[in-house]
């Protein structure tokens, strides 16, 4: 009985928007005379910080500070339509649409500047700060609480904008399958490191080591946590869970956390991680996502881990000890009779 | 690569609700309460295929908080499918079973009480007179002839304009199988899998005195759950108010149409608010999990690595309805091939019917079976052929140019930069020639 170590490594690709299209998001954005900008939004976020990325969208297409953008979201009486937070969509569909309304929210904003500062709006600037001012001439400034201001209380203008992204939907060819179905590809590859007991059957990840290409990064510390967080997903895919231990009978279902077996802090196995930056040609700022696509690459590099630590060859996910004791006898046997 | 002028886009900016969520502090759906609010626990099949003869609310009746029961009688559209209005069909699953049961788990009778505990009470005196029917719980067997057929339209399988699968062709891959100096075949299988948010599935209906209906929700997709509710009640889009956006974890399980339009019309019946959350154990029993998938690969190699045809057969085992499962057939079979070309490619993606719990969306989508298929499959080929797993993966990788075998032109391509990239960060060292590889230099003869 020994420990036998393994490597094993897998490189993928991830699709953003929904399959196919037709699944369109749309944005609003309003500046308050306080120089916040609202964006009105009906998309959920699911804890992975959408509403901070859309900030971020938001501010640096307005030309204003991350401060000063106030997400407002989900409500159907006040948020216009989104087709929902799913298939590593919404960064890229939000986004654009946040990208549209910001330009034409922008552009009013500029143009009452231009009139408090008596000069063409093409020749204005922002710096990010807040202040918007005449390009070669910093000491010509007006801020966008003043601009805000004047556009309400002086001009009777608003200053807002709308937005919407769609791909079109689009059909499958039902012969050959020929089908555009997504709107731009990530890709991943990890690299597997696994420890296996062969008396108990037991699998340690040692370490989770990937380079991630995932177009423009936003937040690259959101980015972060996506991938650690999808490593341990995919890392508990590959190795415990299952509604179903004896799939397809019924038997033994879990019903709770004591049952259906999940990593603890013990098991989660050190992350390394690298990211690419090729953006993409039609997300927000070259975005393409990376919502789902960080829980798919750990498990068939641990599989091959696994399969490269003791020679044998499981193609059957979650990977439980049981399977592995089974797996080392068949082999023995194999080598017995061989 | 980076743009000079980008600001906050690229920042590692604090995110503006973390710290609630980590000290308590966010509100969650489970945390809205109202002093009227009423309580809805379902009344489910306790075996997986049944008849229903009957069912006796007389004892729940009894329970003191009891309020109301409901039945499929009183769904004013009992059958609907979730992506009903972009044009996925047909409707196939009932709010309420009427005759049948096709899960364990499946939803009976709602009933609605004072407490929740009394609703559970109340549930656990509901007295079903059920006729058990033979269940057909493995993919291959339910497409075999004689297996008990689920589905009214008469098959174990959804039809794809008027294919049994769903298909992808490409090239001649018999042809390119007798030129292949080796055949690497193997089945995967990938088990269901709890999407494990930390809030459960859950609302709370509450009718406004304008005679508005609103739901707080933890759904993923505000509107088309708020559309089909509104569907499922036969009532104008008008009426109803949804209110959500912050969600405890979701990973593509709260895009089901499922608790939303039972507490609604428990709301709109009693015009009491009505709270309907999913339990620890109906999340994971109930709630539809990650498909299982079965996917046979038959690939053909050349002896120098590159994969002249590919032939997959997957079964994604769609439990006892659609929901979002014949969708992620198509996403699979779009994806199963792999990132990379191959001339020669036959697929065929079965969405079939069981009686298990619905599969549908999660994470990764049809995606991820597909990754971890293909990928233990190009270790396979390096070893029948004797290469290393690095190489196997660089000689086959597609490049931007490349044509994929749903014949769409490869375009964002970053594949070898990625293995690149990660073996430089393991220290594994790469032959010269996969060092001098890009996405950028298809070179065609």
């Amino acid at each position: 009985m020994a420990k036998l170590r393994g490597t094993g490594m897998a490189a993928v690709n991830y699709p953003t928007g929904m399959n196919l299209g037709g699944d369109p998001s749309q944005a609003l954005i309003h500046a308050t005379t306080t120089g916040n900008f609202v964006i009105s939004l009906s998309s959920a976020d699911l804890g992975q910080g959408l509403k901070t990325v859309i900030a971020q969208i938001g501010a640096e297409a307005l030309g204003v500070p991350f401060e000063n953008v106030m997400i407002d979201t989900a409500d159907t009486d006040t948020g216009p339509h989104c087709m929902g937070t799913f298939a590593s969509r919404a960064t890229h569909r939000v986004g654009n649409a946040v990208i549209q309304a910001a330009q034409e929210a922008r552009k009013a904003m500029l143009e009452v500047a231009a009139d408090e500062l008596e000069a063409n709006p093409e020749d204005l600037e922002t710096d990010g700060q807040g202040n918007i001012r005449v390009k070669g001439s910093p000491d010509r400034a007006v801020h966008i609480i003043n601009v805000a201001l004047a556009a309400h209380f002086k001009y009777g203008k608003t200053i807002s904008g709308r937005g919407i992204y769609m791909k079109p939907k689009s059909d499958v060819d039902p012969e050959t399958g020929k089908m555009d179905p997504d709107s731009t590809e990530a890709h991943a590859c990890t690299v597997a490191e696994v420890e296996v007991d062969t008396e108990t059957g037991e699998v340690t990840v040692l370490s989770l080591k990937c380079a991630y290409e995932i177009g423009r990064v936003v937040n690259p510390a959101l980015v972060e946590g996506q991938i650690r967080g999808g490593s341990v997903m995919g890392m508990a895919h590959a190795l415990y869970e299952t509604t179903y231990p004896y799939y397809p009978a019924l038997d033994h279902m879990p019903g709770g956390f004591s049952e259906y077996v999940l990593p603890g802090p013990l098991e989660v196995p050190e992350v390394q991680s690298v990211l690419l930056e090729y953006p993409s040609a039609n997300g927000p700022y070259g975005v393409k996502g990376v919502g789902e696509m960080t829980a798919n690459p750990p498990i068939p590099a641990i599989v091959n881990a696994i399969n490269n630590a003791l020679g044998v060859r499981i193609t059957e996910i979650p990977i439980t000890p049981e399977k592995i004791l089974r797996a080392l006898e068949e082999k023995e046997q194999a080598a017995v009779q061989g | 690569m980076r743009e000079e002028t980008l600001n906050v886009v690229g920042q590692p900016v604090l995110r503006r609700d973390g710290l609630g969520h980590v000290t308590g502090k966010t509100v969650y759906v489970d945390d809205i309460n109202f002093p009227d609010m009423l309580h809805l626990k379902m009344v489910r099949s306790p075996v997986p295929h049944a008849r229903i003869k009957g069912i006796d609310f007389s004892a729940a009746e009894q329970v003191p908080g009891f309020v109301r029961a409901f039945t499929y009688k009183d769904v004013p559209k009992n059958i609907y499918t979730i992506l009903c209005l972009i044009g996925v069909g047909p409707d196939e699953e009932p709010v309420l079973a009427e005759d049948k049961v096709l899960y364990q788990g499946e939803q009976i009778a709602a009933i609605v009480a004072e407490t929740e505990e009394a609703a559970m009470e109340a549930v656990s005196k509901v007295r079903l007179d059920l006729e058990e029917l033979p269940a057909v719980l493995d993919v291959e067997e339910a497409l075999k002839p004689g297996a008990p057929i689920l589905k009214p339209w008469g098959t174990n399988y959804f039809i794809y304009e008027g294919h049994h699968c769903r298909r992808v062709r490409l090239g001649d891959v018999d042809k390119a199988f007798e030129e292949a100096d080796y055949i690497v075949e193997e089945c995967y299988r990938t088990s269901p899998i709890e999407h494990a948010p930390t809030e459960t599935t859950g609302c709370v209906a509450r009718p406004e005195p304008d005679g508005r209906i609103t739901v707080y929700t933890n759904t993923q997709a505000l509107f088309f759950t708020l559309d089909n509710t509104a569907l499922i009640l036969q009532i104008p889009f008008q009426k109803l108010h949804f209110v959500g956006g912050t969600v405890g974890g979701g990973f593509g399980g709260k895009v089901d149409v499922i608790v939303e339009p039972i507490a609604t019309l428990a709301a709109m019946k009693t015009g009491r608010p009505v709270k309907y959350r999913f339990t620890r154990t109906e999340e994971m029993r109930v709630s539809s999990s990650r498909s299982a998938w079965r996917m046979y690969y038959k690939d053909g190699v050349k002896k120098d690595g590159r994969i002249i045809a590919r032939k997959v057969t997957s079964y994604a085992d769609s439990g006892a309805y659609n929901r979002h499962t014949p969708y992620a057939c198509t996403k699979h079979a779009a994806n199963v091939a792999g990132p990379y070309r191959i001339p020669n490619v036959w697929i065929d993606v079965h969405c079939v019917y069981t009686n298990h719990q619905p599969g549908s969306a999660m994470r990764g989508f049809g995606v991820t079976p597909a990754s971890f298929a293909l990928e233990v499959q190009m270790d396979k080929i390096a070893q029948v052929v004797g290469l290393d797993p690095w190489a196997v993966r660089f000689i086959n990788a597609y490049r931007n140019g490349d044509m994929k075998p749903h014949q769409k032109v490869v375009e964002d391509a970053t594949l070898i930069e990625v293995m690149q990239a990660a073996a430089e960060l393991v220290g594994h060292q790469l032959p010269e020639q996969f060092k001098q590889m890009s996405s950028w230099d298809r070179q065609e003869a």
